[in-house]
């Protein structure tokens, strides 16, 4: 698989480790009421979809950027590549 | 049906093989079942042998996508083992070893059951120790094990590398009971066992959907149409994300590939099952010659039974690592499976929160060596709605206990167990 960095151009997957899920980015809030099980929620369950799947690389042997690379998950066919800190912040986080 | 014999096998011989019959039919679906199980492979199958030889419920159906056989079971590497070390583990992978070493018998089927032995190679002072605690944990559980020099490997295994500057091998961990299995011949035995006692093997039958009333499962939606059933039993690893999602269910599993690999056929070479200590590798001769091995998932989700040519690569460094000779042999052909990863590397075998319905699954790459225990303990699950007693801790709910049965401590990071 080629992962098109936003930064970099087209790369080797090999450089990149896989975190997993995009989901990973959206933290619950350790003070809400339900802190326990949303943690549970976002910790051990996955959407694991056949099909179109946002996730996390990191381009550890490269520019050690994280990345969320959309991909198919029955084809491996890469449709989007975004930094990972763009989404984030998308999203309302501060980093 | 008749059993099949040594005295069979020879007249049959001798009259132009003529007699031999198909060892399944191929039945219809009946409106309803007392229990369905989606998925025809190896742990459904055992779970509906099981269901009827050793719980005496009969009316059961084993609906399969595809053929049986055809995933999962078909495509692994043969490797039956119960060198565990966690008390939630180690005692139902004992059970499983006892159920294979019986099972020709049981299920009168040639599965061609092979106890060469597993070597675990170590290659430091900690992981010798590690190793001898392990060992520990397999004597308790009554599996047996020896931690061996390396003199004694290299009796053994006189081929490996032990000299190697950064991972000189040590000793090795020995389980003798260990070995492998022709894996078709387990899904048929069983398929043959299943159907002998009146199960429906529907195979081309792909589940749809589940039916549902008062919010209690009740039957499935198929491509023949609609089947009810007291009690739905979902064990369809490497698939279970899109099966259970159809229930509207999120669970702690995710797909990944792990590849396998087979070089052209050598004369007898490797005694028995050899895994390296430092890396990922593990190799096994098979009885056609070809030396059968692998190594780690490919790290990133999927459901293409295909895997990426890195993980080739790193596979085929570690056989180098411990057996140079294995650069001298050419690959033949390899391939990937698509595995449940749990979160905490260990399977499921539970009732799920939706009444009627029955989830097994998780068992991320070492569901093959299960095969026996899993659809046995699934069966006394299904028969008497309690877990197995080497069956209680595979629980869906034991994130949220703290009760991780996590044999690699490596935490709820899928693609590392």
């Amino acid at each position: 698989m080629i992962i098109n960095h936003p930064l970099l151009g087209p790369r080797d997957a090999s450089e990149f480790v896989v975190k997993g899920a995009a989901s990973l980015i959206d933290r619950p809030d350790w003070q809400a009421e339900n802190a326990t099980d949303a943690f549970h929620d976002y910790m051990y369950l996955r959407d694991n979809p056949a099909g179109e799947h946002a996730e996390l690389w990191y381009h550890e042997q490269g520019d050690r950027s994280w990345l969320v690379v959309t991909r198919n998950t029955l084809t491996h066919e890469v449709t989007k590549v975004e930094m990972a800190r763009d989404v984030a912040r998308a999203r309302g986080r501060s980093k | 049906m008749t059993n099949y014999s040594g005295l069979k096998v020879l007249w049959q011989g001798l009259t132009g093989n003529k007699g031999w019959k198909p060892v399944w039919r191929e039945p219809e679906p009946k409106a309803e079942y007392d229990v369905i199980i989606v998925g025809g492979g190896g742990h459904g199958l055992a779970t509906a042998y099981y269901l009827a030889k050793e719980f005496g419920v009969t009316n059961v159906a084993v609906i399969e996508k595809g053929w049986i056989g055809s995933g999962n079971i078909g495509r692994n590497t043969t490797i039956v083992r119960s060198n565990y070390l966690l008390k939630g583990n180690e005692p139902f992978y004992e059970q499983s070893m006892k159920l294979w070493e019986g099972l020709e018998q049981d299920f009168n089927y040639n599965a061609m059951i092979s106890q060469r032995g597993i070597l675990n190679l170590y290659h430091s002072d900690a992981q010798r120790d590690a190793f001898a605690r392990r060992g520990n944990a397999m004597h308790l559980a009554g599996a047996g094990a020896e931690l061996l020099d390396q003199d004694k490997v290299r009796k053994m295994a006189p081929f490996l590398d032990y000299d190697n500057a950064r991972f000189p091998i040590k000793g090795a961990l020995l389980q003798k009971r260990g070995g492998t299995v022709r894996h078709d011949a387990v899904a048929w035995g069983y398929a043959r066992g299943a159907d002998m006692r009146g199960v429906d093997i529907i195979q081309n039958c792909e589940v749809t959907g589940f039916q549902m009333d008062g919010g209690a499962c009740v039957g499935v939606q198929t491509s023949k149409g609609n089947i009810r059933a007291k009690k739905v039993a979902v064990c369809v690893a490497g698939s279970s994300g899109r099966v259970m999602e159809k229930a509207g269910m999120r669970l702690p599993i995710e797909s990944h590939v792990l590849q396998a690999f087979v070089s052209e056929g050598l004369k007898p070479t490797i005694p028995g099952v050899i895994t390296f200590g430092a890396g990922h590798f593990y190799v096994s001769q098979s009885d056609k010659g070809g030396l059968v091995f692998g190594g780690d998932l490919d790290g990133y989700n999927t459901y293409a039974q295909r895997g990426n040519l890195p993980v080739v690569e790193d596979v085929c460094e570690g056989g180098m690592a411990i057996m140079p000779m294995i650069g001298r042999s050419r690959l033949l052909r390899m391939w990937g499976g698509v595995m449940d990863m749990s979160m905490d590397g260990s399977p499921y075998i539970d009732k799920t929160d939706i009444d009627g319905l029955y989830f097994n699954g998780g068992w991320c790459y070492g569901g093959f060596k299960a095969t026996p225990a899993s659809g046995f303990c699934y069966a006394h699950l299904l028969a008497t709605d309690r877990p197995h007693e080497n069956a209680t801790e595979f629980r869906l709910d034991r994130f949220k206990r703290g009760a991780m049965i996590d044999e690699k401590g490596v935490g709820a990071q899928p693609n590392l167990h």
